[in-house]
């Protein structure tokens, strides 16, 4: 069963003494241990509407914990997916790899010396930047693709059915629509920004774990960082070569001398 | 003859399998082709045999398999007619000279040679269903890097790579464990090398691999890939002598120092 399918039940439709208890007194909570107004409280604030439905019937609870799902796999700053939910999505998007065969990209992106406006300008427009560089990126990708904020100044984009050809050209894309755009911080105040990309293909038909995949794109988002940063580095999607290097070493004339 | 399937036994005397639902599935691969992974799969299985396992050879090679030749056998059934749906399983699994089993892939399978879903689910299928039947699967898998060779690596609890001392082997070997080590979450490669001319060369090409593993790949994980030595077989005449008389070099030169190493490394992979 999907969560989706998840209905809740009130205790006093699955209680067959629950009648023999005493009335609820109004606007006690239905379901033991549960108390709305906190959960009612967080909504308002993260600017969502009231909820449909007679308050604590099995349409409005749903839709509370509905709301309660889409709230908690959010990030509050940006409104894009926070790391529990893109973890879960890249876990199932290597199942999906893995039974398909399909090509799925993972990017890994980075705000250039973030530190530098958030000291030079105050966290306030540090955020603003934030928030700047998640529409930017939400703007600049497929529906299908999942845009998450995976930690500070750092956003993870997972791109299904992605041919291995149009990575390099979708990275970007991403990374020139972030520094075509300067952000606005205060009136009449305007900050460049810039990125750094990292990213790497799911290996087609093989069940890998989502850290594996991760640690890939965070490989390559440290070379591209390393090599200058404001550009996109992607890990090579051809079977790796041995380089002369590595065959050198791999000859190395101690080899074959370490018996006698 | 042994039966060609074996009834899962609770009882049985000796080490448990690895896994606790079954058999040890122990995916055998190389990278570079015609360095013996088809004979040293088959006499690796012979040898652990007769150490009072089960022992079944999967005939991974979906594209061009040949343990059937190695082994001598005319198989009516195999593989692919259990992925076309045209006989059972157990149908299919047949003694093999040697006393283990095994499901051959057959010829006919070269639409299989290219994974789809199809593939990937009948493979990986097959390999649930024979699972509790065994103590050993031994898949032997075709050369190269495939994706079918990839896929097939991913559904085992072990890797062995067999190699050679010869440059163009260890440099696929090599590419293998590299390709292996950034796609797969496993961290433990054995290392078997064939047609050994000195003793001790596989210390030194173990060694070797292990070095530029660390230098060029692992210094990309975080947690190391090590290479594991499995054992040595020697480079011995009565082996071709085997292999061109289509019989396991267990059966017909067990006194020869390739036949000893091989009943070796059996014992070793016993142990763990």
């Amino acid at each position: 069963m999907s969560i989706s399918e998840v209905h809740i039940t009130r205790t006093r439709d699955v209680e067959p003494n629950a009648s023999a208890q005493p009335a609820h007194p109004a606007g006690a909570p239905l379901v033991r241990g549960l108390n709305p107004e906190v959960a009612l409280q967080l909504l308002q604030q993260s600017g969502h509407g009231a909820l449909p439905g007679e308050p604590l019937s099995d349409a409005w609870l749903q839709a509370l914990i509905d709301a309660l799902v889409d709230l908690s796999s959010r990030d509050a700053l940006t409104g894009l997916a926070n790391r529990r939910s893109f973890e879960l999505a890249l876990a199932r998007e290597i199942d999906r790899v893995a039974r398909s065969g399909e090509p799925a990209l993972l990017l890994t992106l980075d705000i250039d010396h973030f530190k530098k406006v958030n000291d030079t300008h105050g966290h306030a427009a540090g955020d603003l930047v934030i928030q700047a560089v998640g529409r930017a990126l939400a703007d600049t990708v497929r529906p299908m693709d999942l845009v998450a904020r995976v930690g500070g100044e750092e956003f993870s984009i997972v791109l299904p059915n992605c041919p291995a050809a149009f990575g390099p050209q979708v990275a970007e894309r991403i990374r020139k629509r972030v520094a075509r755009q300067p952000v606005d911080i205060a009136p009449g105040e305007a900050v460049a920004v810039t990125v750094s990309v990292g990213g790497a293909f799911a290996p087609q038909w093989v069940r890998t774990t989502a850290r594996l995949w991760m640690d890939r794109t965070d490989l390559q988002l440290y070379r591209a960082k390393s090599e200058g940063r404001n550009r996109c580095c992607l890990e090579p999607t051809a079977v790796p070569l041995v380089s002369a290097e590595e065959k050198g070493l791999l000859f190395a004339s101690s080899t074959f001398q370490d018996f006698s | 003859m042994m039966a060609a399937v074996p009834t899962p036994t609770q009882d049985k005397a000796g080490a448990p399998p690895a896994a606790s639902h079954g058999a040890c599935i122990t995916a055998i691969t190389s990278g570079k082709g015609g360095v013996g992974k088809t004979f040293v799969s088959a006499n690796l299985a012979a040898a652990l045999a007769r150490q009072g396992e089960r022992v079944l050879v999967l005939d991974a090679d979906l594209g061009l398999a040949n343990l059937d030749v190695v082994l001598n056998l005319y198989p009516k059934l195999t593989l692919h007619d259990v992925f076309t749906g045209q006989t059972k399983l157990e149908d299919a699994i047949l003694p093999a000279p040697g006393g283990f089993s095994v499901l051959l892939a057959g010829s006919g399978m070269i639409e299989y040679s290219r994974l789809t879903p199809t593939v990937c689910d009948q493979l990986q299928d097959v390999i649930h269903r024979v699972r509790p039947r065994f103590d050993r699967v031994l898949l032997d898998t075709g050369a190269g890097i495939s994706d079918v060779v990839l896929y097939t690596v991913s559904l085992a609890d072990e890797v062995l790579i067999i190699c050679t001392p010869e440059p163009t082997s260890l440099t696929d070997a090599y590419a293998t464990i590299k390709v292996l080590a950034t796609t797969q979450p496993r961290r433990l490669i054995r290392l078997l090398v064939n047609q050994v001319q000195r003793p001790g060369e596989a210390r030194a090409i173990r060694k070797q691999l292990q070095l530029v593993v660390d230098r060029y790949v692992n210094s990309g994980l975080d947690k190391p890939v090590m290479i594991e030595l499995l054992g040595e077989v020697p480079y011995d005449a009565t082996v071709r002598e085997s292999v061109i008389k289509r019989e396991l070099l267990l059966e017909c030169a067990p006194g020869s120092a390739a036949a000893q190493a091989i009943v070796a490394a059996a014992a070793k992979h016993l142990a763990g």
